[in-house]
């Protein structure tokens, strides 16, 4: 079995252990920065190879409708990230605001990564300005070219974070002598081998909240009637993007499970509320784990399906919550399971949506007709980003109590400052003010006819 | 290798102390620059300066972070977990900022132009304030090692916290103007490079006279400090920065925009290393020297190979940023930002490409 039943090297870190009466706060709050973070990161993933490919194919045909999109999304891609990049600074404020004693005892083994990080965001903020404000300034190629370091950087950023989330969830790269962290082998820490299937499903969900939120917002222009060439390429090219990658989500998806399964058992439990360890373990939709009685109420089961889930093979012995001590299950049990059974519901319907705009094109060779089909594209994007974040509640609360799966608790990593529920309600309203502006900006730049982005008229239908 | 880990936060620090605190310095401009009407002109000139360079100036601070937490765990866990107070305002005067920047180009109205506006320069006097008032609480030994060990307000609200605070405000104003200057040179707009060499030599005498009544200041309050920056290499640092400081304001006197971006940020990065030699070799003064701080040799040989790889591909990027940004390159059309009714289209002039 994985470090989880070695749990005999646990720390309490550096810093001493903290007598914090306020943890919930701090979890809320750190939950809240990254879920307001991470979404803004997908359009920092997937947005620019999509604005890079409108450039070609307006550098192929000249045709004044590619640029005025390409030129109009790049404008959208500077602010999200200038978005990501002042709520990233508070992601790393808080990572030392909130766990100081997290990052004292475990800085300098993760650290690398981040150095990594800061590397390439850094390339992406030089470049991103080099090609939002250069269009019309550099050579229409040499232009071309200075996106193709955003669309790198992209992938090196979020390589580097979602490592060390790996990293957290299957930690590696240090010994544990007498509660102390020696032998520090940090390069090993980076490559723990847990990530790869996080960083491809993050990277998945990133092509798909980038491509139905943009979609959604020309297909909700499409569906009142403004059926011109402009709305139409806007919602063709995210939209296909987004229905490829739907369906491969799913096996993505599977993949992340059974790597679940294995390294960290209790947290698969508890997407499935599994009390006791069985064989031909079934899976259970809806209903609600009742924690006194250790079993799920109220739900349909069906024989067999979280065995064949986790390991392919219907007979499978899969580890229960009740296989460790109470303290070692994860709080939560009903949040972290109706979070994953989202994600999965959302999963399924968008890959569904996928498969039918694929098979409408292949077989006709022409959009879908139906209205309830557009209907559908403008809710995908915020369904996308619901998935999302269901999704790393999955991973983050499934992995609690711990900080660092088996070996630090949340508890022992927190800070010992006060204030913190005002912290929390500060952060709130901040982070509402903020919402309300990128939105705000987001319908005023939209507002713009597209001409103005290329000096000739492009919306004739 | 812990000095060279050292030496690399004190350079990001530097770096974002110049650059960042340049834009920082900006917003201070643009909230003394006067009336809707009459602070047009100044304001449309920051705007159009900043918006290609503020996000990789800013990436900066960044940087430090990473670069501390990950070199020096235990000092990063107990700075962050003292001075929460100052650091989350900071954190909070960051969003603002860079949010009320990229949203300010857009506002069409007047009423929103001034609320835009307003946030965008009340937050960059709080975060170099917050910044600097967190430095002087470090320098002046305010934060023992440990889990918030240290005292929630006092930690950055005595006497020297609040000096280098103030200072950090008005150095920023200071090499702001002077870039601001050497950018209205540029932009051939004669009447700004006169309002804002006006503004360099004032702020230049301000932030002169803060700094040596600082040091009385810093006698009295903070004894160790003092003999740090007067003996040594801290007394070295100290000097050269006075020098640098002088030479910027005959350069500015003279006009010599150019010249004087770099001298101006010569100054600041002396103060920079003043502080260093003065606390050497402590991190947390009384209580954490850097050997002690230090991360296991494993983790800065990582960290030095990391930063090393990054600067290969990272000095030429930046290069060809500012090389483009002082050419003109990039350089939007000047337009006053003097608040009245802006037509939705405005701040969009395709051009033809040039050769
Ligand atoms: C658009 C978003 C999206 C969609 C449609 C799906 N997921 Fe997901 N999922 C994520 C977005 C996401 C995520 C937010 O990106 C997570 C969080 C951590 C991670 O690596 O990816 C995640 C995590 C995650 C994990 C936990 C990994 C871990 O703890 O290491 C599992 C087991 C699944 N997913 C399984 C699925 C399945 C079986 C899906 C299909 C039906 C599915 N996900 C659709
Ligand atoms: C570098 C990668 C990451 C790091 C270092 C990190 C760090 C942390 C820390 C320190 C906590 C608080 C302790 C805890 O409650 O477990 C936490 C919790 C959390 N994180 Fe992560 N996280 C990472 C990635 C993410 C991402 C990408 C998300 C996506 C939104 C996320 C979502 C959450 C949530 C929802 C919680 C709250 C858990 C709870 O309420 O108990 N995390 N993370
Ligand atoms: C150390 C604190 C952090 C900082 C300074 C930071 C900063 C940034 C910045 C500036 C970006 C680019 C924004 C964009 O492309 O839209 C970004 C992207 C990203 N961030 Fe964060 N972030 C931090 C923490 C996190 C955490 C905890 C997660 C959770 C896993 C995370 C996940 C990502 C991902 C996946 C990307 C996309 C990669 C990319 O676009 O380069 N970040 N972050």
């Amino acid at each position: 079995m994985s470090a989880f039943l070695l749990a005999a090297a646990e720390v309490t870190g550096r810093l001493g252990e903290p007598a914090q009466e306020h943890l919930l706060w701090a979890r809320e709050l750190q939950a809240m920065s990254l879920a307001f973070h991470i979404p803004l990161v997908c359009f920092g993933i997937a947005f620019p190879a999509i604005v890079l490919f409108m450039e070609g194919l307006h550098l192929r045909t000249g045709d004044p409708t590619y640029k005025a999109l390409a030129k109009r999304w790049s404008k959208v891609m500077l602010i999200l990230f200038a978005v990501g990049v002042v709520t990233g600074t508070i992601l790393s404020f808080e990572f030392g605001l909130l766990w100081p004693n997290f990052m004292a005892t475990f800085g300098d083994v993760f650290g690398i990564a981040f150095a990594l990080e800061g590397v390439s965001f850094f390339l992406e903020a030089i470049f991103i300005a080099i090609y939002v404000y250069g269009w019309d300034r550099l050579p229409r190629r040499a232009h071309l070219l200075t996106g193709v370091p955003i669309v790198i950087t992209g992938v090196t950023g979020s390589l580097m974070v979602i490592s060390v989330n790996g990293w957290m969830n299957n930690p590696v790269g240090f010994d544990v002598v007498n509660g102390d962290v020696v032998n520090i082998r940090p390069w090993e820490a980076l490559f723990n081998s847990y990530f790869w299937h996080e960083l491809v499903h993050m990277y998945a969900a990133g092509y798909m909240v980038a491509g139905f939120t943009v979609a959604g917002v020309y297909a909700f222009a499409w569906l009142r009637g403004r059926r011109t060439r402009y709305v139409r390429v806007g919602m063709v090219v995210p939209l296909t993007v987004a229905c490829l990658v739907a369906p491969v989500q799913v096996v993505l998806g599977d993949w992340a499970g059974r790597e679940v399964a294995e390294v960290q058992p209790v947290k698969l439990a508890t997407f499935e509320g599994l009390p006791r360890t069985q064989s031909g373990a079934p899976f259970h939709i809806l209903g609600w784990y009742d924690e006194s009685d250790e079993e799920v109420k109220g739900a349909i089961a069906i024989p067999d399906l979280l065995s064949i889930l986790a390991f392919h093979d219907p007979d499978a012995t899969v580890q229960g919550l009740t296989s460790v001590p109470p303290d070692d299950r994860p709080g939560p049990v009903n949040v972290v399971r109706y979070a994953f059974q989202t994600m999965i519901g959302i999963g399924t319907l968008l890959a569904l949506v996928g498969v039918f705009y694929a098979v409408v094109w292949w077989r006709r060779r022409r959009l879908p007709r139906s209205p309830w089909f557009y209907r559908l594209v403008v809710a995908a994007g915020p369904l996308a980003g619901i998935a999302l974040i269901a999704g790393w509640i999955t991973t983050e609360v499934g992995r609690q109590p711990w900080i660092v799966y088996g070996v630090m608790r949340v508890e022992d990593a927190v800070t010992d400052a006060g204030g913190l529920p005002v912290a929390f309600f500060v952060a709130l309203a901040v982070y509402l003010t903020l919402a309300a502006t990128v939105v705000w900006l987001l319908r005023r730049l939209a507002r713009r006819p597209p001409d103005v982005e290329v000096g000739v008229p492009v919306e004739a239908a | 290798m812990a000095e060279v880990c050292l030496a690399l936060a004190m350079i990001g620090l530097t770096a974002y102390a110049v650059l960042g605190g340049a834009d920082l310095g900006a917003g201070f401009w643009d909230l003394t620059a006067g009336g809707a009407h009459r602070g047009g002109r100044v304001r449309g000139l920051i705007q159009r300066s900043m918006s290609p360079v503020w996000e990789a100036n800013h990436v900066w601070l960044i940087f430090v972070l990473v670069v501390l937490w990950t070199a020096f765990p235990v000092f990063f866990g107990s700075v962050m977990s003292t001075l929460y107070v100052p650091l989350f305002g900071a954190a909070l005067g960051i969003i603002f900022r860079g949010v009320a920047f990229a949203v300010r180009g857009q506002a069409a109205t007047i009423a929103e132009a001034r609320v835009v506006g307003a946030v965008f320069a009340l937050s960059s006097v709080i975060v170099p304030f917050c910044m600097g008032a967190a430095i002087g609480g470090i320098a002046a030994g305010e934060v023992p090692e440990g889990n918030a060990l240290g005292p929630p307000l006092d930690s950055w609200l005595n006497p020297t916290s609040i000096l280098v605070g103030v200072l950090a405000v008005a150095t920023g104003a200071y090499v702001s103007a002077v870039y601001l200057a050497a950018d209205a040179v540029r932009a051939d707009l004669p009447d700004l490079v006169e309002a804002f060499r006006r503004r360099a030599l004032g702020a230049g005498v301000v932030a002169g006279a803060l700094a040596i009544g600082g040091l009385f200041v810093v006698r009295a309050e903070a004894r160790d400090l003092f003999d740090g920056l007067t003996s040594g290499g801290g007394l070295v640092a100290v000097l050269a920065s006075a020098a640098f400081g002088i030479v910027t304001m005959g350069l500015v006197w003279t006009r010599r925009m150019a010249p004087a971006r770099w001298t101006a940020a010569g100054a600041v990065a002396c103060v920079v290393l003043g502080w260093a030699f003065a606390q050497s070799p402590d991190l947390l003064p009384g209580s954490l020297t850097l050997d002690e701080a230090a991360a296991d040799d494993a983790t800065l040989a990582a960290l030095l190979i990391a930063v090393g790889a990054g600067l290969l591909v990272l000095v030429p990027s930046l290069v060809l940023l500012y090389r483009l940004v002082l050419r003109g390159t990039l350089d939007q059309r000047f337009e006053p930002l003097d608040q009245r009714y802006r037509p939705i289209t405005a701040g969009d002039h395709p051009q033809e490409p040039r050769p």
